[in-house]
């Protein structure tokens, strides 16, 4: 069964019909042909396919693209280019945030949001007083960033390049 | 060229770019998504179909029959391949068991069919609707039941099974102070983030792969080999590979799979192992049952050392060769080891992140904490006290996985106790030591509290062979002055982009922006590839060798007589001459070729990289949950080609190393013989909030017996003894002593303090 769904892709506006079981992970990947957001379980257990629908950070695959009509979708794409990196970016490649690579567009994906959301007085599990706004320390970086997995272990590195970006962005 | 003597001044000395933390020459591509991984290859060839793998639903035994009429008559399928209608297939000389099972069934989880069709969805909708009969055979799942009936192995890729120097018994029946303990090690999945992957296309009978393999020949060799046809037709495409740590070694499933759909449906075809599939139709390190024994004076002094493995495998399989660093590590003139195999039903086992080492040191590292404390001696001190210069037993040979064990014949060695190349194994615990502050530990375990977590400090020796393979490359310098360089060689995450940039851009004395690096396509020179730590040193080593002729006929092109010829700064120059590489080059490009390859240095010497890690641990005193507070590794292993990217795969090791010691276990369903927690939600690795902040010391060191790069392996040594590091911290913080990884907290809670 196929139908159609239209929405923005870091800012250009998408239509596409597709059969409706495709997630939204592979209708970036197999039909807007957009790759840098990445397959890693298609089961919502590692972060890979992070990407955020209006502000917010979502497992892309764990979610159908024609639940997104009308949306604001970003992707890694959407970030920065190897030509003008977004800040995030450059501070992971300046900190070696990454090995392999494939859990990385993810990352930076979920890191970019989350400092919104703490910024936007979201707390986790982990924020001690609810009625104070949240504030960015070791311990919330890694409660928040803890669903994307990085098998190569990048975690230290991970966690000084967000904490860099915090710095120069607050 | 040949390396056969010990290296002396050359190129790389100059350090103005090797040695250098320069960011990875990948990074931008990879931080910005635009690297491309192997299923995303829409750029390569048109027309692409997918395919799904359906997984054998038995660990033993027959298929009766398989119904593919609903799948066939289900939308969108283009073609079903089975081993009935796949035509003769042989095996890969790096598989165990077949990668396409039927009738027959020899592991759960088994590739027994590929759906093809237009669409992903499609061809998974496709899969769900293959119909299989079975008839279940009677397997055997449970190592410790089937440890009695282990035998001796005929042969282990990893050396011989057994050692004996001197006369162990009598030593330690005489030995005043006395250690026997058993230890376990489960079975653990490499679980790296990108799932095996390939795209599949045929021209004619000609056959292109875009895959994700650490090893490209090696993929070559056994694809050819399984479908019957010459190497020359296979080419193998592999630029970014999503992780690897010994998965990818070897040609797998949703390669061969991708070939035979492809063929089938006379169109390419894209196959990814879905996540569920990959840690039962893959390979795993498997679980392992050592003992140790220890005997030594009352003063300290080992004099004899036992250390024993049981582990199980596929008939045709390996052993786990955990003993072999016991051979090499401590003094004591009395000794035996001994691995012995049982015969499991399991997926196959094969090599994870330091295979041997990792597993070996997880019990070998408690067990010489037990006994410093059995002593009354610092761990550190214990350590030292028993160091070695010279192998005290029978060194072992290359682990499984490793090109050079195919070689025969280098069994007997002159000297029955080489001397290392380097081993500066004490001073890592030194400036370890001093570093993690390991004076403020108090002897005593169980007598540190801060609030409800009781604190504690672990050490363990970290120890890696550093092994020594061919590798070729391929470099060129353009009408421009770029250098290009080419090699079938991967990264994996390991950085070797980047080093091996580094490495032409020293030898070439060009800035590191002149350098462009194609790696990972059998269509270029073959490289050692990545495993077993000997890609870094081995690469580059090869890469050097390219760039010497290179230079050699750049000399001659340009016309300069002299030995006097210095390349630096872009430039060629010999007394008042000077050109530029582009005008050497004189309008046109030239192309050098060379491997290395060495002589017996290996033999003469030992070669090894050697560490120290330090781990504290804070343990909830009510709930014994253990959370890692500092990590620190202190490695000696040559020549440090990018103190940046090495760092990486150093506290990527580590982080691994948690892994096994807190929480990483494939559970073993013992009635049908599978793994169940065969995902990333069952199978636990570590995550952000899993880690602390991770320090790294490089001791100052350069191998010059280990090839021109003066480099070794460090990205394994890593994780050697990471696990028994926080082992030895959870006893110091609580006094419970957990034999049996992973140590959850059910097996400290019994242990832990009443809670008031």
């Amino acid at each position: 069964i196929l139908t159609k769904v239209s929405f923005t892709v870091n800012g250009k506006p998408c239509a596409l019909e597709l059969d409706t079981r495709t997630t939204l992970l592979d209708a970036l990947r197999e039909h807007l042909r957009l790759t840098g957001t990445k397959k890693g379980c298609d089961q919502g257990q590692c972060g890979a396919c992070t990407v955020m629908a209006g502000d917010r950070r979502i497992n892309s695959c764990l979610t159908l693209a024609v639940m997104h009509q009308g949306d604001r979708i970003t992707t890694i794409e959407g970030l920065g280019t190897p030509e003008n990196l977004h800040p995030m970016q450059a501070a992971f490649v300046k900190c070696d945030g990454y090995q392999c690579g494939y859990c990385t567009p993810g990352q930076i994906c979920s890191a970019v949001a989350m400092l919104a959301e703490i910024k936007a007085g979201i707390p986790s599990h982990v924020t001690t007083d609810l009625m104070a706004p949240p504030q960015l320390n070791l311990a919330e970086l890694r409660e928040r960033m803890s669903g994307n997995i990085c098998r190569c272990g990048a975690y230290s590195n991970i966690a000084e390049a967000i904490t860099d970006v915090a710095g120069r962005t607050t | 060229m040949k390396f056969d003597t010990p290296a002396t001044t050359n190129p790389i000395d100059q350090l103005k770019v090797v040695g250098q933390p320069v960011d990875r020459i990948d990074g931008p591509r990879k931080t910005t998504g635009t690297a491309p991984y192997a299923y995303e290859r829409h750029d390569v060839v048109a027309n692409q179909a997918y395919g799904y793998i359906v997984g054998s639903a038995i660990a033993k035994g027959r298929i009766n029959a398989v119904d593919l009429a609903a799948a066939k008559a289900s939308p969108g399928v283009l073609a079903i391949v089975t081993a009935e209608n796949a035509g003769k297939l042989g095996q890969g000389q790096f598989n165990t068991a077949k990668l396409l099972g039927g009738p027959e069934i020899q592991h759960y989880h088994q590739a027994i069919a590929i759906v093809v069709a237009e669409t992903f969805e499609q061809a998974r909708a496709g899969a769900n609707l293959v119909r299989v009969s079975y008839e279940r055979a009677e397997g055997a799942f449970d190592l410790a039941a089937a440890k009695d009936s282990s035998t001796k192995p005929e042969k282990s890729s990893g050396g011989p099974t057994d050692s004996a120097v001197g006369d162990f018994a009598g030593a330690f029946a005489a030995a005043p102070v006395q250690f026997d303990a058993t230890y376990t090690t489960p079975d653990q999945s490499h679980a790296m983030m990108e799932p095996h992957a390939s795209i599949a296309a045929w021209q004619g009978d000609k056959l292109t792969l875009w895959t994700s393999n650490q090893m490209i020949a090696w993929g070559v060799g056994d694809m050819a080999k399984t479908l019957g046809i010459p190497k020359e037709h296979v080419r193998l495409i592999s630029p970014f590979i999503g992780g690897g740590f010994g998965s990818k070694l070897f040609l797998r499933s949703d390669a061969l799979m991708a070939a035979l759909g492809a063929r089938a449906a006379r169109r390419p075809v894209k196959v990814t192992l879905q996540r569920a599939l990959i840690m039962n139709n893959t390979t795993h390190r498997t679980a392992t049952i050592q003992r140790i024994r220890l005997g030594a004076t009352k003063d300290g002094k080992l004099t004899a050392v036992a250390h024993e493995s049981w582990s199980g495998d596929l008939p045709g399989g390996d052993v786990e060769t955990a003993v072999n660093q016991t051979r090499l590590m401590y003094a004591g003139a009395d000794r035996m080891t001994a691995m012995r195999l049982a015969v499991l039903d399991l997926p196959e086992g094969n090599a994870m992140r330091a295979p041997g080492e990792a597993s070996g040191l997880m019990a070998l590292e408690i067990a010489m904490d037990e006994m410093a404390e059995k002593l009354g001696l610092d761990p550190i001190e214990f350590r030292v006290l028993n160091d070695t210069q010279v192998v005290p037993d029978h060194p072992a040979k290359p682990e499984s996985g490793d090109p050079q064990s195919k070689k025969d014949g280098d069994q007997e060695q002159s000297n029955p106790h080489p001397p290392f190349s380097q081993r500066q194994f004490v001073e890592c615990f030194r400036q370890g030591a001093q570093r993690f502050g390991w004076n403020k530990r108090r002897a005593q375990p169980g007598t540190s509290r801060e609030g409800r977590w009781l604190v504690g400090m672990g050490v363990a020796g970290a120890f890696r062979n550093n092994l020594l393979t061919k590798s070729a490359a391929r470099v060129r310098v353009d009408r421009s002055g770029r250098v290009t360089v080419e090699t079938d060689m991967t990264d994996i995450g390991t950085g070797s982009y980047t080093v091996i940039a580094q490495t032409a851009a020293e030898v070439m004395g060009v800035p590191l922006e002149q350098v462009d690096v194609r790696l990972g396509d059998s269509s270029f020179p073959v490289s050692c590839g990545s495993g077993g730590q000997w890609g870094g040193n081995n690469s580059t080593a090869g890469v050097y060798a390219a760039c010497m002729k290179l230079r050699a006929a750049i000399a001659r092109k340009a016309g300069f007589e002299s030995d006097n010829i210095v390349f630096a700064e872009g430039r060629v120059s010999s007394g008042s001459r000077s050109v530029t590489l582009a005008e050497a080059a004189g309008g046109q490009e030239i192309v050098a070729e060379d491997h290395i390859e060495y002589g017996d240095l290996d033999k003469k010497y030992q070669q090894s990289t050697f560490g120290a890690h330090f781990v504290e641990v804070a343990v909830d005193a009510a709930t014994g949950e253990t959370r890692v507070r500092r990590m620190l590794a202190v490695c000696a292993a040559g020549r440090i080609l990018n103190p940046k990217t090495a760092r990486s795969q150093v506290i990527g090791a580590m982080t691994m190393g948690v892994g096994a010691a807190l929480m990483e276990k494939l559970a073993v369903d013992q009635r049908r013989g599978f793994f169940v927690n065969h995902d990333l939600a069952g199978y636990e690795v570590p995550v952000h909030a899993d880690i602390p902040h991770q320090e790294v010391i490089f001791l100052d060191e350069t191998d010059p017996i280990s090839s021109p790069m003066k480099a070794k392996g460090v990205g394994e040594l890593g994780i050697c003894g990471v696990a028994a590091a926080v082992a030895n911290a959870i006893y110091h913080a609580t006094g419970v002593r957990v034999r049996d990884y992973p140590i959850t907290l059910d097996k400290l809670i019994d242990g832990l303090p009443e809670v008031a």
